[in-house]
């Protein structure tokens, strides 16, 4: 565990080479708002985007330097670890999980690993659910899609400029990926963090509503108010929304189509 | 000043509440019960407490009537007949909880509410208004949290009617369990319970198959949960509840082995014949069991009561004696606990009072939620509150106690209000808790009026109130006021 594999062997070798492991950001043992019921969150470390309100900058650097022991003797987070040994981790809370939410960081950046960690999960008894950014062309990963119980996707911004500003990369495969598992019924939630000034979040939000119509899906949409607790110093400062937009934005999904709104 | 002038003159006490101090203090100006110097020393001491039980006792502690007989036959002696609609069945239940004896003058027990009311639900919206009456009635007549309701654990009308009236009446009275079986009670009435308890602190979950399977082996085919988180039979009850009180024993002892070997054996001893004595005048001088209609017409039997053998403080007393250890952290410490239970229970197991029958007159051994004055005491075996480890970690660590407390043991978690979006994942926490064998399980939400304090409920809102200086309706609502500062029942730990 203490030795840190090369990425050939973290992405994954030919059969019989070193078992596939990931980086893992952190584990949590339970959790109520991470999808339906109770569930372990397993967060990936390295994320893509770079979002002004991340709340997670932590998970965010793909290499983390060589895992050492704290303080207190144990070994430090992130950590190299196999699905297996994620699994055992949260086995011995087996009894009160209905099922594991992969998140991260971006589960997306360790596909081979998502999806090995997915089959073993739910061989083990437990469906995982997919967290994701929606950075990875998930329609080119369908053993991931299989093995899924489903997929709570991020839509920072409908427009690709906004998005750019907003988390330094585009959202083609976003956008595609919200046609393609809302059309599949893969797709459990779809969310938006509001946060004003930083998009156009009623068109974000109409647009959204209106692809959810489009491809039939029942999934909710949830949307998000920014907070400024956990980000870093240059975004604290930004206004949370008001509960009248909150209002007005959730009036907005539900008469563009969106099946359920959540506002949080 | 004289402590009757003082009952009478008290401008925080309502009538009701004046005229129970009043009947205790007369109780207590006897001294019927021939206790021995070395009990009486542990009583002086605080190690053997008998929670305000009297004197002289001249009613069981908990009486759990058989309301399914009554419903059936009625009472000769109240003039009720059987009734034959929802709305008789109500009334009937209120005049005879008018008369069911305890030491606060409230029933401790109100029956298995769904079963009792399923057969006369016809019509729904005249079930809901009729229950409706029926639950405000009982907040606002039975001034006295300790009193507890039973549904499941099948579905039924009645019961989700009950639930549902619950969270909308939002009281702290009555008490509130599901019986839960997961073969039994189907998936979303469970959800509904657990999605109540966010909102109004009850129901709390009991493991049907663990109290089923005890209460079995004793010979009952039935059980009910009343007071605080007592299992009894029904038709009977309990003569008393005694309680040792661990963390005061903690200095008599030198070491563990010393503990084990010399320190428990002869404080259950002690305990055991304190509560022999308080049993043998209930049965023997009180007339009780000669002159009750409840007894007359069978809705208590004498061979259906027992007696409880609770003790508290069992955290504080292994972290005196497990060498530096944590109670619900470390094994080493778990070990020690569960040596010092298992010891307690083959004492209280070995012994036998000579004027019960049920269970051959074996007590049954009962993890007492401790009393407002208790400070630095926690619970039964409950890990303290500020020490509390990782949610499903806490379960895992507390289960291994519960199989030991038929009479009753149970664990209370608060969680972050934003749980109520997801009462499914309570709901999978509490069959966690009860596959891996709790017997009781209690949430609520952190931000909600009624809270569970320490086994009973009382509204904050009421504990404000009385911190104004004005009287409360319910007599608990002192107790919870107490507790909250001395045991910090509000600083557990926010689950998420």
């Amino acid at each position: 565990m203490a030795d840190t594999p090369d990425a050939t062997a973290a992405q994954g070798g030919p059969a019989g080479e070193a078992p596939l492991r990931g980086r893992i950001a952190k584990i949590l043992n339970t959790s109520a708002v991470d999808g339906p019921g109770n569930r372990a969150v397993i967060f990936l470390q390295g994320c893509s985007f770079d979002c002004a309100y991340c709340h997670n900058p932590e998970t965010r650097p793909a290499i983390t330097a060589k895992p050492g022991l704290r303080p207190d003797g144990k070994e430090a987070w992130p950590r190299w670890m196999t699905s297996g040994q994620v699994l055992s981790s949260v086995g011995r809370y087996r009894a009160f999980l209905r099922g594991i939410t992969v998140t991260g960081g971006e589960c997306g950046e360790q596909p081979e690993f998502l999806q090995e960690l997915l089959r073993d999960a739910r061989a083990a008894g437990l469906p995982g659910l997919v967290d994701t950014n929606g950075s990875l062309d998930y329609e080119a990963w369908p053993g991931i899609v299989a093995a899924a119980e489903g997929f709570m996707l991020d839509l920072k911004a409908w427009d690709t400029d906004e998005h750019r500003a907003l988390t330094g990369a585009g959202n083609a495969s976003v956008l595609k990926n919200l046609d393609f598992l809302a059309a599949s019924g893969a797709l459990y939630e779809l969310r938006t963090v509001i946060a004003p000034g930083l998009f156009d979040a009623e068109a974000t939000v109409r647009n959204a509503s209106e692809a959810l119509a489009r491809a039939g899906s029942k999934a909710r949409y949830k949307l998000i108010r920014f907070r400024p607790q956990g980000v870093r110093a240059a975004w604290r400062s930004l206004p949370p929304p008001d509960d009248a937009l909150m209002e007005r934005l959730s009036a907005l999904a539900a008469d563009s189509g969106a099946a359920e709104v959540v506002v949080v | 000043m004289n402590p009757i002038l003082a009952t009478i003159e008290d401008r925080a006490l309502t009538y009701q509440q004046k005229l129970a101090g009043l009947a205790r203090l007369a109780e207590n100006s006897l001294s019927v019960l021939t206790v021995t110097p070395e009990a009486q020393a542990y009583r002086d001491a605080g190690v053997i407490c008998d929670l305000f039980e009297g004197e002289a006792p001249y009613r069981p502690r908990y009486i759990v009537p058989d309301y399914e007989r009554f419903i059936k036959q009625g009472s000769a002696f109240l003039g009720v007949a059987p009734p034959t609609d929802i709305w008789e069945a109500t009334a009937a239940l209120l005049i005879l909880y008018r008369h069911v004896p305890s030491i606060t003058t409230f029933p401790v027990y109100l029956g298995d509410l769904d079963a009792l009311l399923e057969p006369f639900v016809r019509d729904e919206a005249e079930a809901r208004k009729a229950i409706g009456l029926f639950l405000l009635q009982i907040d606002r007549t039975i001034n006295d949290s300790f009193c507890h309701a039973d549904i499941g654990p099948r579905e039924t009308q009645a019961g989700r009617l009950i639930l549902e009236l619950s969270r909308e009446q939002k009281n702290a009275v009555p008490n509130l369990t599901l019986k839960y079986d997961p073969e039994l009670t189907p998936e979303p009435f469970a959800e509904l319970a657990a999605a109540t308890a966010l909102e109004v602190a009850k129901p709390s979950f009991a493991s049907h198959r663990i109290f089923g399977a005890d209460f079995r082996a004793m010979g009952f085919d039935d059980y009910a949960i009343v007071s605080c988180y007592n299992g009894l039979p029904k038709g009977g009850g309990s003569a008393t509840l005694v309680r040792l009180n661990l963390a005061r024993l903690a200095p008599y002892a030198k070491d563990a082995e010393d503990l084990l070997a010399r320190v428990l054996p002869e404080a259950a001893r002690l305990q055991l014949g304190y509560m022999d004595e308080r049993v043998r005048f209930l049965v023997r001088e009180s007339g009780f069991f000669e002159s009750s209609f409840l007894v007359k017409e069978g809705l208590v039997r004498a061979d259906r009561v027992t007696g409880m053998f609770g003790l508290v403080g069992l955290a504080e007393l292994v972290n005196a004696h497990a060498g530096g250890k944590r109670f619900g952290h470390d094994d080493e410490a778990e070990a020690l606990g569960l040596r010092i239970i298992e010891s307690l229970s083959e004492l209280v197991r070995d012994h036998s009072c000579p004027y019960l029958t049920m269970n051959e007159g074996r007590y049954l051994m009962h993890a007492q939620v401790g009393i407002d004055s208790d400070s630095g005491i926690s619970p039964g075996c409950r890990i303290p509150i500020g020490d509390e480890p990782e949610l499903p970690e806490h379960i895992l660590r507390s289960a291994p106690y519960h199989a030991f407390f038929p009479s009753g043991i149970g664990d209370v978690f608060a969680f972050e209000p934003t749980a109520k979006a997801n009462p499914r994942q309570l709901l999978d926490i509490a069959k966690g808790a009860l596959a891996s064998g709790l017997r009781y399980f209690s949430a609520y939400a952190a931000d909600a009026d009624v809270v569970r304090i320490t086994g009973y409920l009382v509204k904050r809102s009421e504990i404000e109130r009385m911190n104004r200086g004005e009287a409360s309706l319910q007599d608990t609502t002192a107790l919870g006021r107490n507790a909250v500062n001395n045991l910090g029942v509000l600083e557990r730990r926010i689950r998420s």
